[in-house]
């Protein structure tokens, strides 16, 4: 069952000039693990946005073509019934983080949906546990690094435990190993709990592996829709500025000096395996 | 060019972010200063354009030590890209912001307007000359941000993660474009944790870990440590993960980039055929 389901969406910032996107139709599955990229300024963070109704409600201008959230038509619903359904963690995470410590900042969404104090006493540990930052409980968000930041961000809309969660970058001020742990934290909500996950990301070469769908985009519209090891496979989506994974980019430039591999990797495993296969053989 | 000596530096919180620190960056270098989220980076390199002063120990930045002069001064050789843009930007348009830092300096008018044109070309950001640098993606700000530096020309550059937020085509042009510093005899300073990027553009790496330097040494020799990369937070490039796999066949284990897998395999695929 769809999601998240746009049809021939196209946008205008108030102040832009440029289409910010163009005739975007896509479907995301219940349960999906989603992964959106394109070059910078393509369009993806602002498709995040009409997800939960930011655009055009916050932004305004005009949007042109239909969204249905979780069956609910953004164009109908405020920002504040679409949030129930759909977190959205932002890229600067100091855009999102305001209150004097890190607890109230994670109850804070629960507060405005009026969850039980013990509910959310209960929410708020079991957020801080998951992304590991119950020993910053009391510190105020501004006084933390940019990385311990991000995870205070994913961790308020984790407390919320919505249906779908729309990270846009939430690793990119986290080093190899945090970004990694975020990713299992992303991983795990997505494969214990169903929660649908769209994850905007550049960092293909730790992002891959969690994938089962991915969009590329460029320009505003969406050039590319499918399973992860078709689309990074396609000597498109390199040509398009894509970091595909380094595994991947291997794969490609053996197979044009002749080397045929049994299948395209996406994970440093997977290629370690193939690549096994024919030195072996030979 | 930079000589640190035996820096450590406390916040006014008590946070003691750096403790004994000792490097030595050379005129023309290239290093990668990398490490986990709270390791000093930052903290380390703001020492060297003054906006921060050791607690202890000194630190001399072409010939100058930062205590004996004042941030402008320094800032002239050396030039800080932040990491999060929003902290450098505050023009109304990109040509605005560009042309701020040069008018402090007080440049010539036409001298002003030659680097504007040139450092907008540079940094593909032509087209948003009179954009308002809030109205662009992260992506783009972070360019906004490094050509507003490269403007002024200053000796040193330091890029803090330049890579955040960049998609690859700008971090293949960040790349050459670094190079490009290098040949001009320009030190480049990056602090990042993005070990795909080091891999391929090969500087010589400072590891930090807990406001120490872990290791120094060149990207070859760290980045396929992974005991080593490992308390800085940081994992293995790909292409080294593979070769580890690999290496009971008897490939070697130092490489870091696709360039170099394609080049070692190919050899590697001849000899035994």
């Amino acid at each position: 069952m769809a999601v998240i389901e746009t049809k021939g969406l196209t946008y205008t910032y108030p102040s832009g000039t440029k289409r910010a996107l163009e005739d975007v139709s896509i479907t995301i599955e219940r349960g999906e693990f989603v992964v959106l990229t394109g070059p910078s300024g393509c369009g993806k963070t602002t498709l995040c946005r009409c997800f939960n109704g930011l655009v055009p409600h916050f932004y305004g201008g005009k949007l042109e073509g239909n969204v249905l959230v979780t069956g609910l038509n953004v164009h109908e619903h405020s920002i504040y019934e679409l949030a129930r359904h759909v977190g959205l963690v932002f890229q600067n995470p100091e855009n999102q983080l305001f209150a004097l410590s890190v607890e109230k900042d994670v109850a804070f969404g629960l507060e405005n949906l009026g969850v039980p104090r013990d509910e959310m006493k209960k929410r708020v540990d079991w957020a801080l546990q998951t992304t590991d930052i119950e020993d910053l409980r009391e510190r105020a968000p501004h006084e933390l690094s940019g990385g311990q930041q991000q995870r205070v961000a994913i961790a308020s809309v984790l407390a919320m435990q919505p249906n779908v969660m729309v990270l846009d970058e939430p690793t990119s001020f986290l080093d190899p190993l945090g970004a990694q742990r975020i990713f299992e934290v992303i991983n795990e909500l997505n494969k214990n709990l169903g929660i649908t996950v769209v994850l905007v990301e550049h960092r293909l070469d730790l992002a891959a592996r969690y994938a089962d769908h991915v969009i590329i985009m460029d320009e505003g519209r969406v050039m590319l829709d499918g399973k992860p090891r078709e689309i990074f496979g396609l000597e498109k989506t390199r040509l398009m500025g894509i970091g595909i994974p380094k595994s991947t980019r291997l794969y490609q430039v053996l197979e044009k000096s002749g080397v045929h591999l049994s299948k395209v990797p996406i994970t440093s495993e997977e290629a370690t395996q193939i690549l096994k296969e024919v030195l072996n053989r030979d | 060019m930079i000589e640190v000596k035996d820096v450590s530096f406390t916040y006014p919180n008590d946070v003691e972010a750096l403790h004994g620190v000792s490097l030595k960056i050379q005129d023309g270098e290239f290093v990668a200063i990398m490490g986990q989220n709270g390791a000093g980076k930052t903290t380390l390199v703001k020492h060297f354009n003054g906006l921060l002063k050791p607690t202890k120990g000194e630190v001399v930045v072409d010939g100058v030590n930062t205590t004996k002069a004042s941030v402008a001064t320094l800032s002239r050789k050396v030039g800080f890209v932040f990491q999060n843009p929003d902290h450098q930007l505050f023009c109304e348009t990109v040509k605005d912001e560009i042309a701020f830092a040069l008018k402090n300096f007080g440049f010539k008018e036409n001298t002003i307007k030659k680097r504007v044109t040139w450092a907008l070309n540079l940094l593909d950001l032509k087209k948003y000359r009179k954009t308002s640098p809030f109205m662009l993606s992260g992506g783009e700000r972070k360019r906004v941000a490094l050509a507003s530096v490269l403007a002024w020309n200053p000796k040193v550059i330091i890029l803090d993660e330049p890579t955040i937020g960049q998609d690859q085509k700008q971090k293949d042009r960040l790349r050459q474009f670094i190079n490009q510093l290098i040949t001009q005899g320009k030190t480049v300073v990056i602090v990042t944790h993005d070990v795909e990027f080091v891999a391929e553009c090969n500087p010589k790496i400072v590891l930090m870990a807990n406001g120490k330097i872990l290791a120094e040494g060149s990207a070859k020799q760290i980045l396929t440590n992974r005991y080593l990369l490992t308390q800085a937070s940081i994992v293995l490039p790909q292409i080294a993960q593979i070769f580890t796999g690999l290496a009971d066949l008897g490939l070697p284990i130092d490489v870091i980039n696709v360039h170099e897998a394609k080049k070692v395999l190919l050899d590697f695929m001849e000899v035994n055929s």
